[in-house]
């Protein structure tokens, strides 16, 4: 029998099959003990080739498959990519379809935040909290079905608008209100509970340097007390008002903190959409039509704040029917790969608390 | 049973020692019976709780709201294959998961479950019971080690870990008991409290134990040597089918003849609340009311397990789980001092 007591060092395959690395991340880990001295994540067990393929698709058909990137926040990548071919062919959105598009991507950034935690609660080994989140989101999601007849890819946007305006206002307002006073509820129970603050406090700190130096965006960045939200520099944002949300130590517990407020300022800035929204009388017709796309060679970069940091579409056209090269920059694997810096030193059961806090989705990691 | 005993004695064809292997197997047969009614019993309560702290059915497929689920469950892992490891020790992967069992179905055996019923009626009953309670972490451990699996051995490392933060307290607490009844008799404890219970004379006690027992059960904030998000199941990732069951069993089972002791201990065991017995002011006049009584001496110790596992589940679905550091942290920083005050002040107050 070969027996791991006598040993010095062990290594442990933490996944790709594992209960909480969220999909099929592969962490190799040496330790001593518990004490974890060397983190190296792995990825690339979710790779799909989402970007290899936008090049033998033209751009209609390349645009249901965008919302595949990160299946819990699709309507940033829809978003992205038909930025990008906005730019490119120069078509101006309207201003209806704008506020829809925005009121749509806060939604989807809080359904994004409530399931992130919900399976944060469960990797610390608390379930209730997860049932209660998912409770909440499911309203969101059944509410994205009813508009775009689906629950996660949603293949809603396109070049120049959204697919059509009959966006059921009602609802959201009755889902904005319910999560308000459900946020509250969730930080009854979550924020001052003695046994989270001594799992998240301290735990996992990224320092400002660190974290600009990792290429961390997005509430990761923000909680490690740097100001740098990309809504402030995207046009669609201009006309509305919101708090950037930060917090300066950097540990698991002001990641968590700055998300969960993060879900307040999204129900603000949604409200504001609904004010608009419901003040206009005639939907613009303008908003769903489909132009004509001429494609002229270029390069564009287009980025949207994303829940789990800045997504970027880098977009190439030589001028033919389908994109030349598409390339994503997710927030995701920015996070996966500071896990190597973060994780040395740890506890092997402050692991998935790190992990966790970082909010890491594996198929926008492989794409 | 003791009844059973002499009337098998009496017998002048039977032998002696037969006459007490057929006692102790319906005894055993008895015991091993309600555990496992019991068990399958809890897992369902258990999981219809959890669904009702987080706004779902729970099982409601098998049987009439699904009551039969955990029953089917059983059956199912009955059935299933004992996976064997190429690498593992096998003598000690297969009688960890039994041995641990053996000595849960001891601790059902040192409860009184009434005022007759009450198997091992030993003068250091108290005593046995964490001796025996001491063994399933033994061969979790065991199994742990003998799984040869990097999980598993961590796990079993935890499990350690965490005997080390409880032993002491729940011992202290156990004598703080110990020095206001004057005796390690649970039959006495029970009957020492039939004008008072322990707990309204020791909370600080209670308090202690409770929170120790947790720790002992693994349970929620404590079940971190099979923290299912860290380790996967810790010391029990290898096991499967029956092997499996009998540590599930096993767990249960201990988690409800814990309950029966924290009640046995601080809330006055079998005896009824109100002073008299249902069955006494309202069939007292019946020839088997005698009979009735024990049976709903039964009850009542059932009844107020209930309430206190009711609690355990309840703090399973409301906390997330502690580091073992953190846990040895307050074992050793605060439950033992605390358990350790508490113990002068009895002492002061009772000399």
């Amino acid at each position: 029998m070969k027996g791991y007591l006598g040993m010095d060092k062990m290594c442990l395959n933490l996944g790709p099959q594992h209960p909480s690395t969220h999909g099929v991340l592969r962490l190799i880990l040496e330790l001593d003990g518990e004490k974890v001295l060397s983190a190296e994540p792995d990825v690339g067990y979710l790779h799909r080739g989402l970007e290899k393929m936008a090049e033998s698709k033209n751009y209609i058909q390349y645009l249901p498959m965008v919302d595949r990137v990160d299946y819990l926040s699709g309507f940033f990548y829809s978003y992205a990519f038909c930025n990008a071919v906005e730019i490119l062919n120069h078509i101006q959105v309207p201003e209806y379809a704008n506020y829809i598009r925005v009121m749509l991507l806060e939604l989807n950034r809080i359904a994004s935040h409530l399931l992130w935690l919900g399976t944060y609660l469960l990797d610390l080994g608390a379930i209730s909290p997860m049932f209660y989140t998912f409770r909440e989101r499911e309203d969101i999601v059944t509410y994205f079905e009813k508009v775009t007849g689906q629950r996660l890819m949603y293949n809603y946007f396109t070049f120049g608008g959204v697919r059509h305006t009959d966006i059921y206002l009602n609802e959201v307002k009755n889902i904005v209100e319910k999560i308000y006073f459900k946020v509250d509820e969730y930080e009854s129970l979550i924020t001052d509970n003695p046994i989270f603050i001594s799992r998240t406090k301290d735990i996992g700190v990224i320092s400002k340097k660190k974290a600009l130096d990792w290429g961390l965006t997005g509430p990761n960045l923000r909680a490690s007390g740097i100001l740098q939200d990309y809504r402030m520099n995207t046009p669609m944002y201009d006309d509305i008002e919101y708090d950037i949300v930060m917090s300066s130590e950097g540990d698991c517990y002001s990641r968590y903190i700055v998300r969960i407020y993060e879900i307040r300022e999204s129900v603000s800035i949604i409200n504001q959409c609904l004010e608009y929204l419901t003040t206009i009388e005639l939907p613009n017709i303008e908003c769903s039509r489909v132009p004509i796309l001429n494609n002229p060679v270029g390069e564009i970069y287009s980025f949207v704040e994303a829940p789990r940091g800045l997504t970027m579409c880098y977009l190439n056209s030589v001028g033919e029917d389908t994109p030349y090269r598409v390339k994503w920059r997710t927030g995701s694997f920015y996070s996966t790969q500071i896990l190597k810096e973060v994780l040395k030193g740890v506890n092997l059961s402050d692991v998935m608390a790190i992990y966790g806090s970082l909010d890491v989705v594996l198929p926008e990691v492989d794409r | 049973m003791n009844y059973l005993l002499c009337t098998l004695m009496e017998i002048p064809w039977l032998p002696k020692i037969l006459a007490v292997i057929i006692t102790s197997g319906i005894a055993f047969c008895i015991i091993i019976s309600l555990l496992v009614l019991t068990v399958i019993a809890l897992v369902l309560i258990e999981r219809k709780l959890l669904g009702f702290f987080t706004q779902r059915k729970g099982p409601n497929r098998v049987g009439l709201w699904g009551v039969l689920q955990t029953t089917a469950d059983a059956i199912k892992l009955l059935c299933k294959e004992n996976i064997e490891l190429k690498h593992a020790d096998k003598i000690l992967f297969t009688l960890a998961p039994i041995m641990a069992f053996a000595s849960v179905i001891v601790l059902w055996c040192l409860i009184p479950y009434n005022s007759e019923f009450h198997l091992i009626n030993s003068s250091v009953g108290i005593l046995l019971y964490f001796f025996f309670a001491s063994f399933p972490m033994i061969f979790h451990f065991l199994a742990g080690y003998s799984s040869n699996n990097k999980y598993s051995i961590l796990g079993a490392y935890r499990g350690l870990a965490l005997t080390a933060s409880y032993s002491v307290s729940i011992i202290f607490s156990v004598l703080s008991i110990i020095l206001i009844t004057g005796t390690m008799d649970l039959d006495k404890i029970v009957l020492y409290q039939s004008h008072k219970w322990i707990i309204f004379s020791n909370v600080l006690g209670f308090i202690v134990f409770f929170i120790t027992s947790l720790a002992k059960l693994n349970r929620c904030p404590f079940d971190l040597s099979e923290a299912e998000s860290e380790i996967i199941c810790g010391y029990h990732t290898e096991y499967s089918g029956m092997r499996f069951a009998m540590f599930f069993l096993g767990e249960y089972a201990e988690l409800f003849v814990m309950s029966m002791l924290i009640v046995v201990l601080f809330f006055g065991g079998y005896l009824s609340p109100f002073g008299g017995y249902i069955s006494n002011t309202f069939m007292g006049n019946c020839p088997i009311s005698s009979y009735l009584i024990y049976f709903e001496q039964t009850i009542w110790l059932f009844i107020k397990t209930l309430i206190v596992i009711f609690s355990i589940i309840w703090i399973r679905a409301t906390l997330p789980r502690l580091t073992q550091f953190s846990t040895l942290n307050l074992f050793w920083k605060y439950i033992i001092p605390v358990s350790m005050i508490n113990l002068i002040i009895i002492f002061l107050v009772r000399f």
